[in-house]
């Protein structure tokens, strides 16, 4: 299914086939040579975990518990795999989907499930977790993704000559974002600051119904050129490639060389969101296709064929799955709506009349309905 | 509410912190007392380095800060306050400046979707304290884009304060209140008044800033409108480049009996209709003036609130008098679509008459 341009399958780093067989490469050996097997297994966990609370979130909306769910169901390998990459001073901007990441970043799965759910834009501090709320206008947090990694440059935090103290930045986004001037915006701007920012393009194929090609004539990682910053193609269904290619963009970001621009191509298995409906936009051939390149199975058959996982750790992880599950809808069933007077907090860090006149009028309003609540 | 902003007199043994200023010298020295006194406060923006800025509101500060604190970006409005948002969550305070009016566009998006609500999205957990300087209004001759007043555009998003001095003393005061606020600010600052003088109090903001309680000072004296000029007869309401407008027509009013009050809003997000309304009782007739255009502009909000809570006090319907619903014209024209003398003197006999 080699069509060319973004779609194109050729130059991609691989580390491991389709069939799950471990294949070298000079260049990103090096950065996948630390992975143990009790590594790789703890990826398989994770992909799994995510894939089967990804299904939970998915039964949840159509329960009518979620008011939309976007599923990152094809994508764990590029979440997981480049999740694993980062270490503590790094920061992430994702987009929308990146629950994969934030699993990496200690994000409780859970609590993401309130934005879903209607009860609050943002569920967790990002402060604590390395990891920025999601920006849901597609391609603005490349921008502030830039202006952090500018920020961590003029704090020290790069090339400081104590490599465990520097930072970078990864800003994650999808092939569709690519149109987006605040990407091309960013992407200028790192490159004249030699910011330490990586961009990963998460290039799914599709942006809602639009192909790739609707986005580029060319492999978005050629995009970098343009701009002077060194890409790379990588297979995004590969988690180990995912991985080194990651630890190698973020070692070059860290150390001082400026931004990296990584693209990897994937492809989202499951709709956009649970309001899509992709059978109007690609066929089932295409589907098939890609699930026979499964990036779960894919680590799989490698531990299998290396004797790595045996049936206690999938029964362990099976079991973790499930009380995630039964966490999960237990979780979401009971969270009930906050006061309403609560919509008016944090409009502003200090006091704004306009707010705190509504707030006041609303109060008063509300409150009308106490008398004849009591006279009933 | 009081409009009036407490300035404790000057005692003949303290020395004299008093000077006179440019409205673009004011902002200037504004912006130099704000970096000295945070290190973390950056400036950003197009030119504004060794050119100064096309105005040369930032004259100087780049030679005496150098580039990392005097940025001069990428030609990217969307760029730079997407960056100083980044910037801000490591706990930079960028003071960005938009070289004019009409090329705020491209940055509307970051604006208005990102930098006013990432405080809500985060639940108070970020604070984005940027401020973003826009040159703006006419009156200058300037091509398409160079004259324009969008402050409106801005004042309908929650999230986003507003601010536009009137006079070199608000200008370095508004400025540093503005930096020293935790939320983001949006400071128009009316072109055409860059160069009219007038004696800078430099002493009283510092102390204010300086002390426990700065920022909320700072940020709530921000939004009082001031009493530019007592009267009994009219409520004459403006700010930014039209406040001199409005003591001119108050002066000229004057002459024939009609005694007008002018109000300086100096904030127009939140706005002090507070100040206004009081006024309005006192005197039943308000004329707003502004150089935007009238259609869902300042004016028609603060004449909704004046209506909605002086209802009975009123003896004229309030009057608008600003920009019309066209593009701001060629140059050639824009004195007839600027308010002018005459048609700010037209409303208040229209009040005064009704």
């Amino acid at each position: 299914m080699d069509v060319g341009g973004p779609l194109s399958e050729e130059g991609l780093v691989q580390l491991l086939t389709p069939a799950g067989e471990r294949i070298g490469n000079e260049q990103f050996d090096p950065f996948a040579a630390h992975l143990s097997a009790h590594d790789l297994r703890a990826f398989w966990r994770d992909m799994t975990v995510l894939r089967s609370w990804d299904l939970e979130a998915t039964s949840l909306q159509r329960q009518g518990e979620l008011g939309l769910w976007v599923q990152s169901l094809g994508q764990e390998a590029a979440q997981i795999g480049s999740g694993h990459a980062l270490r503590e001073p790094d920061f992430v901007f994702p987009s929308y989907r990146e629950h994969g990441v934030a699993l990496t970043r200690d994000v409780d799965l859970v609590e993401i499930l309130r934005i879903f759910r209607g009860l609050q834009h943002g569920a967790w501090n990002p402060a604590d977790h390395g990891f920025h709320l999601y920006s849901l206008v597609i391609g603005t947090h490349a921008l502030h993704a830039t202006g952090y990694a500018m920020a961590l440059d003029r704090d020290g935090l790069v090339a400081s000559g104590d490599p465990d103290k520097d930072g970078a930045v990864v800003a994650y986004f999808g092939d569709g974002a690519t149109s987006q001037g605040d990407v091309s915006e960013a992407m200028v701007f790192a490159a004249v600051n030699n910011a330490p920012v990586v961009f990963f393009v998460q290039n799914n194929q599709f942006a809602i119904s639009e192909p790739a090609t609707r986005q580029s004539r060319v492999p978005i990682a050629d995009r970098g050129k343009g701009f002077g910053i060194p890409s790379v193609r990588v297979d995004g269904n590969d988690v180990i490639a995912c991985h080194a290619v990651t630890r190698w963009a973020l070692e070059h970001a860290r150390s001082g060389q400026g931004p990296v621009l990584i693209e990897a191509f994937t492809y989202r298995m499951g709709a956009h969101t649970t309001s899509d409906d992709p059978t109007r936009y690609r066929s089932k051939a295409q589907d098939e296709h890609w699930r026979e390149r499964d990036p779960i199975a894919r680590l799989d058959a490698h531990l299998t064929r290396s004797g790595e996982l045996d049936e206690q750790f999938r029964a362990q992880v099976a079991a973790e799955c499930k009380a995630l599950g039964e966490r999960t809808r237990t979780t979401v069933r009971g969270w009930t709506k906050p006061p309403t007077t609560t919509m008016f907090d944090h409009v502003y860090a200090l006091p704004h009349a306009t707010v705190e006149a509504e707030r006041a009028w609303f109060e008063r309003y509300e409150s009308s309905f106490a008398d004849v609540e009591a006279t009933r | 509410m009081t409009a009036t902003i407490e300035r404790p007199a000057t005692t003949a043994s303290a020395p004299s912190t008093t000077t006179t200023l440019t409205m673009a010298g004011a902002i200037n020295a504004g912006l130099r007392a704000a970096m000295d006194r945070d290190p973390k406060v950056l400036l950003m923006g197009e030119d504004i380095g060794a050119l100064g800025g096309v105005f040369r509101v930032t004259d100087g500060l780049h030679k005496d800060f150098g580039d990392d604190r005097v940025m001069d970006t990428p030609l990217a409005e969307s760029g730079i306050v997407g960056t100083a948002i980044g910037m801000a969550m490591r706990g930079y305070r960028s003071v960005i400046e938009i070289q004019f009016d009409g090329f705020i566009f491209p940055a509307y998006d970051q604006i208005t979707t990102q930098l006013a609500k990432m405080h809500y999205r985060s639940q108070g957990q970020i604070t984005l304290p940027i401020v973003i300087r826009v040159p703006f209004a006419g009156g200058i001759g300037a091509v398409e884009h160079h004259s324009e007043s969008p402050e409106a555009l801005f004042a309908h998003t929650a999230g986003l304060r507003i601010v536009s001095p009137a006079t070199p003393q608000d200008a370095y005061d508004l400025i540093q209140q503005s930096i020293a606020c935790p939320d983001p600010v949006m400071f128009f600052e009316p072109k055409a008044r860059y160069w009219d003088k007038g004696e800078v109090d430099t002493a009283r903001v510092s102390a204010q800033l300086d002390a426990a309680d700065g920022q909320s000072a700072g940020t709530a004296e921000m939004a009082k409108a001031r009493v530019a000029r007592e009267g009994a007869d009219v409520t004459l309401v403006a700010y930014g480049p039209t406040v001199r407008l409005a003591l001119q027509a108050a002066e000229v009013a004057a002459k024939d009996g009609t005694d007008v009050e002018v109000i300086d809003l100096r904030s127009i997000s939140p706005l002090d209709s507070g100040a206004v309304v009081a006024s309005a009782k006192r005197t039943g007739r308000v004329v707003v003036v502004h150089e935007a255009p009238t259609s869902f502009g300042s004016g028609a909000e603060l004449s909704a609130r004046v209506t909605e809570q002086a209802f009975f006090h009123l003896h004229a319907p309030v009057l608008r008098v600003g920009g019309f619903h066209t593009p701001y014209p060629g140059a050639t024209y824009e004195h007839d679509y600027l308010p002018s003398l005459d048609r700010v003197l037209d409303a208040v006999d229209r009040v005064i008459q009704h």
